[in-house]
């Protein structure tokens, strides 16, 4: 296999009166290249074609996109992971307004994400150094702080894609317990009473969409379930 | 803070909670009704109206029809507030699903206790 035959979803609302497949017909040269390297051949061809990119070595978050049916980053997608016979299917993180072509517009999902107030909360007096943390404690962050952000979980969520504005999604969830189970945060209660409301955690249905398809192999589902638990022992 | 007023509980927790309390209890009437026709080899009608008759059999069977009710209504409401989006046939349908449950319960409550 040589020429991989690439269908990438094309909408740009400016003049397109509807989105339409672009097929290329792209020669790796029978190297295994990611996705992303694909993408760059293909804008070689066609350079009104538009896609978000940055670090390409999965760090950033940039270019999260739907590649033959699954979420990923396009940078550390080999085509021997996704590519069935020689066809490859490029299309948006699914569920998020389209900007242009595998561009999405991001708000919700970053409104849901400032929701859950992503950052160290604390009415202690401030320490003349740092606040310490225990080896214990700080391990059990480990799991949570990797999120970059790159949606492809909360994308990949039939719950977030109804309700977007009222479930935090799995991403957002993940992040509001990395601050939950912070031993230096002291607005547990808080935090606990912002999400106790049919939407915002309990739209979560266990389906692990999410964790299937996280770049960086984390699960939100069991933050999900932590946070049910704390919301449990807290109202009970 | 999102807010709802047409949800079982007003809290989602208490949502969650009742839905698993009540699918528990769904599960033990199940197994009971299992055991109990693989227990009595001729079932009659007098076998099946004397065990109705007890107080106790009552009281599970109404348990267990409120669970349902309840388990219902938690479901489907949230069904209707993933699926229609228009306010209007949301409601409609939310009404519908209220009153429908209403009724079981209460025709429940005749056949249990009217005869």
């Amino acid at each position: 296999m040589t020429m991989l035959k690439v269908s990438v979803y094309r909408y740009n609302p400016e003049t397109d009166s509807a989105p339409y497949m672009q097929d290329f017909e792209i020669d790796t040269k029978g190297r295994d290249v990611m996705v992303l390297d694909v993408l760059s051949m293909m804008k070689e061809q066609d350079n009104s074609l538009a896609y978000r990119r940055s670090c390409r070595e999965g760090v950033c978050g940039s270019d999260g996109m739907n590649m033959n049916g699954k979420n990923g980053l396009g940078c550390i997608t080999a085509l021997s992971e996704v590519v069935q016979g020689d066809r490859l299917v490029l299309r948006p993180l699914p569920g998020l307004p389209v900007i242009r072509d595998l561009v999405v517009d991001l708000s919700l999902f970053y409104k849901q994400y400032e929701r859950i107030k992503p950052f160290l909360i604390n009415d202690q007096p401030e320490p003349s150094i740092e606040r310490l943390q225990s080896p214990e404690d700080r391990d059990k962050l480990d799991g949570l702080y990797e999120c970059i952000l790159c949606a492809c979980c909360s994308t990949s969520c039939p719950s977030f894609w109804w309700n977007p504005d009222k479930f935090v999604g799995p991403s957002g969830l993940l992040q509001a317990y990395r601050f939950l189970a912070d031993s230096r945060d002291t607005s547990t209660r808080e935090r606990l009473s912002d999400l106790d409301d049919p939407f915002s955690v309990f739209r979560c249905r266990g389906i692990m969409n999410c964790v299937a398809v996280c770049p960086k192999g984390l699960n939100p589902t069991r933050a999900i379930g932590h946070i049910r638990d704390m919301l449990l022992s807290n109202a009970t | 803070m999102v807010t709802n007023i047409t949800n079982f509980g007003r809290s989602g927790l208490s949502d969650w909670l009742m839905q698993r309390a009540s699918a528990v209890i769904m599960l033990v009437y199940v197994l009971f009704m299992v055991g109990y026709f693989l227990s009595v080899s001729d079932l009659s009608y007098s076998a099946w109206h004397a065990l109705f008759q007890q107080t106790w059999m009552r009281i599970f069977t109404m348990l267990t029809l409120i669970s349902v009710a309840a388990h219902a209504w938690i479901g489907l409401w949230t069904v209707s507030t993933d699926y229609m989006k228009a306010t209007g046939v949301r409601l409609i349908f939310q009404s519908f699903v209220i009153l429908a449950l209403f009724a079981f319960v209460v025709w429940g409550v005749q056949v249990l206790w009217g005869a």
